[in-house]
This record gives structure tokens, C-alpha cells and sequence, in this order.
């Protein structure tokens, strides 16, 4: 069956998916949320490209999916680490309260550590 | 066959509205899992059949299932959702909201002034995708494999815990 996909509507529907992603990111104030919109952004993107890929018959764009792919994987997982170790340290997953990257907890855990 | 590609995109853009807009983290994360397998089904349609498993398996499959496994060990349920009650607001989203919709809206245009062909889908195939990443992309690959430690090391040394009994030798 042939079919014809009119590929500037794929390139439209990763547009509108990288907007809400984006969205998504300002307007929510847990980190958690904003980790989950920063993958429905990734996840765009990718689409932009196999969409791309599609257009001039190569592998090329699927294969820079692939390594999208492993990006987000790696950055979900250290991502989710750091929010881990927010929530046991401070108890608290709001960005407004945050707002201290030098902490004094922290700094003498970190001694205690070892490191 | 394209009516497919436009029920599936209809059902990606809801589920990822749904997503952003949910106050319970669980919700927001299935409504992302029903977005990835539409954006699955549309690279299916679009001639990239590996991709279209691989974002399953990988995406939905593990990426969903860290975030899953992490709202279950912080326990993030009821007061998530009764913070989140007070802290979505319209005051809050509707400047961001409306300035996006004007960007997506000059977006849409600019896309759309592209000529209106209508490109004949044709398939992709794995043995295609490996022997490209195995032929010109060999580096890129190594160098994921590279990321892909620096992201287990940097995980695992980030996640661990202090220990509650150290050895009377060991205690500072």
C-alpha cells in the first residue's frame, strides 16, 4: 500500500509536542515535572529527525534518534539521582525553594563523605 | 493510510497536554506513556519500523519506568497532588501559555511556506540503520557508549546513600 505522509505536518506536530514540552517546563514548579517535560521535548526533536530521514530515504535520521535516545536515558538517570538526593536532603521538591546551590548541609555531608 | 498518521497525532498532542497539566506525578506519567506509543505508531507510518520499537522499548519501557520507580521510593502522591493543586493556577500559566501559542502559531506558519509535496513513504529498514552505525557512525557510537558509563558512574556515585554504622576505624 503506498502511502504519502506530507512531511512539513510532521515537522508540524514536532513543533506543536516542543512547545508543550516547553510549556511544560515554566509553568510547573516541581522538578519532577520538570525532567518529564524536558523528555517530551527530547522526544520532539527526535521526531524532527526521523521525520527528516524519512523525507530523503536515509538511515541517518534514525540513527541520530538512536543517540538521542541514549542522551535522554543517560540525563534521566543522573537527573533522577540529583532529585533523589534533593528530596532526602532537603525534603522538599519545589524549585521557588531551591534556590541555594551552596547549602551548608551540604557542604558538611559532602565532608563527612570523605570526598 | 495517512488518516492513521493524523489519529495518532491527535492522540500524541492530548496525551502530552494531559501530561503537562496533570497534578498527580503517576497521571502525568502514563499520559506520557500513551504519548510515546502514538509517537511510535507515527514513526511506524513514517517508514522507521526500529525506531518505532526501540522508542517503546527504551522510551516507555525504561526512561518512564526510572520516573515511575522514583515517585514510588519518594513516596509522591497525595500531598504532590494537593501542592500541585495550589501551585497550577491560571495566573501562573496563562502569560507563559499565551506567548508559546503565539510562537507556536508564527512556527506553524513558517513551516507550512515549505512547498506542499507529499513525500511516498518508503521503509527504512534495520539492516540499513546498522550498517550505517556501524560503517560511518562508528564514532558517535563509541562515544555513547562513553556517555553511557559517565552517566551509570555518575548515577550510582550521585544515588548512594551515607552509612548509618561506620567501623570505629573509619569514623571520622
Amino acid at each position: 500500500m503506498i502511502t504519502t505522509i506530507n512531511i512539513s505536518h510532521v515537522l508540524i506536530l514536532a513543533a506543536i509536542l516542543f512547545g508543550l514540552g516547553a510549556l511544560g517546563v515554566v509553568i510547573r514548579r516541581n522538578v519532577l515535572f520538570m525532567l518529564i517535560s524536558v523528555e517530551i521535548m527530547l522526544n520532539s526533536a527526535g521526531l524532527a529527525f526521523i521525520a527528516a530521514g524519512t523525507k530523503w530515504t536515509q538511515a541517518d535520521g534514525q540513527v541520530m534518534f538512536l543517540f538521542i535516545l541514549t542522551m535522554a536515558a543517560a540525563e534521566v538517570s543522573i537527573g533522577l539521582a540529583l532529585i533523589m538526593q534533593i528530596y532526602h536532603q532537603h525534603k522538599t521538591l519545589d524549585i521557588d525553594k531551591l534556590n541555594n546551590l551552596k547549602n551548608e548541609e551540604l557542604t558538611t555531608r559532602t565532608m563527612v563523605h570523605g570526598l | 493510510m495517512t488518516v492513521l498518521f493524523y489519529i495518532a497525532s491527535l492522540i500524541a498532542v492530548l496525551a502530552t497536554l494531559l501530561v503537562i497539566t496533570r497534578k498527580h506525578p503517576v497521571h502525568a506519567l502514563l499520559y506520557l506513556v500513551v504519548s510515546f506509543l502514538a509517537i511510535s505508531i507515527n514513526f511506524y507510518l513514517l517508514g522507521a519500523p526500529f525506531i518505532a520499537a526501540l522508542e517503546i522499548i527504551v522510551y516507555a519501557g525504561a526512561i518512564v519506568v526510572l520516573f515511575i520507580f522514583v515517585v514510588m521510593m519518594l513516596n509522591l502522591g497525595t500531598e504532590t497532588r494537593m501542592k500541585e493543586s495550589e501551585w497550577l493556577r491560571p495566573k501562573t500559566w496563562l502569560g507563559p501559555a499565551s506567548l508559546s501559542f503565539l510562537l507556536l502559531v508564527e512556527l506553524i506558519y513558517l513551516i507550512g511556506l515549505a512547498p506542499k509535496e507529499h513525500s511516498t513513504i518508503t521503509e527504512v529498514d534495520p539492516a540499513a540503520v546498522a550498517a550505517s552505525l556501524f560503517g560511518p557512525y562508528l564514532i558517535a557510537v563509541e562515544l555513547a557508549g562513553m556517555l553511557l558509563m559517565a552517566g551509570v558512574v555518575g548515577a550510582a556515585h550521585i544515588g548512594q546513600h551515607k552509612r548509618k554504622q561506620w567501623h570505629r576505624f573509619l569514623k571520622e
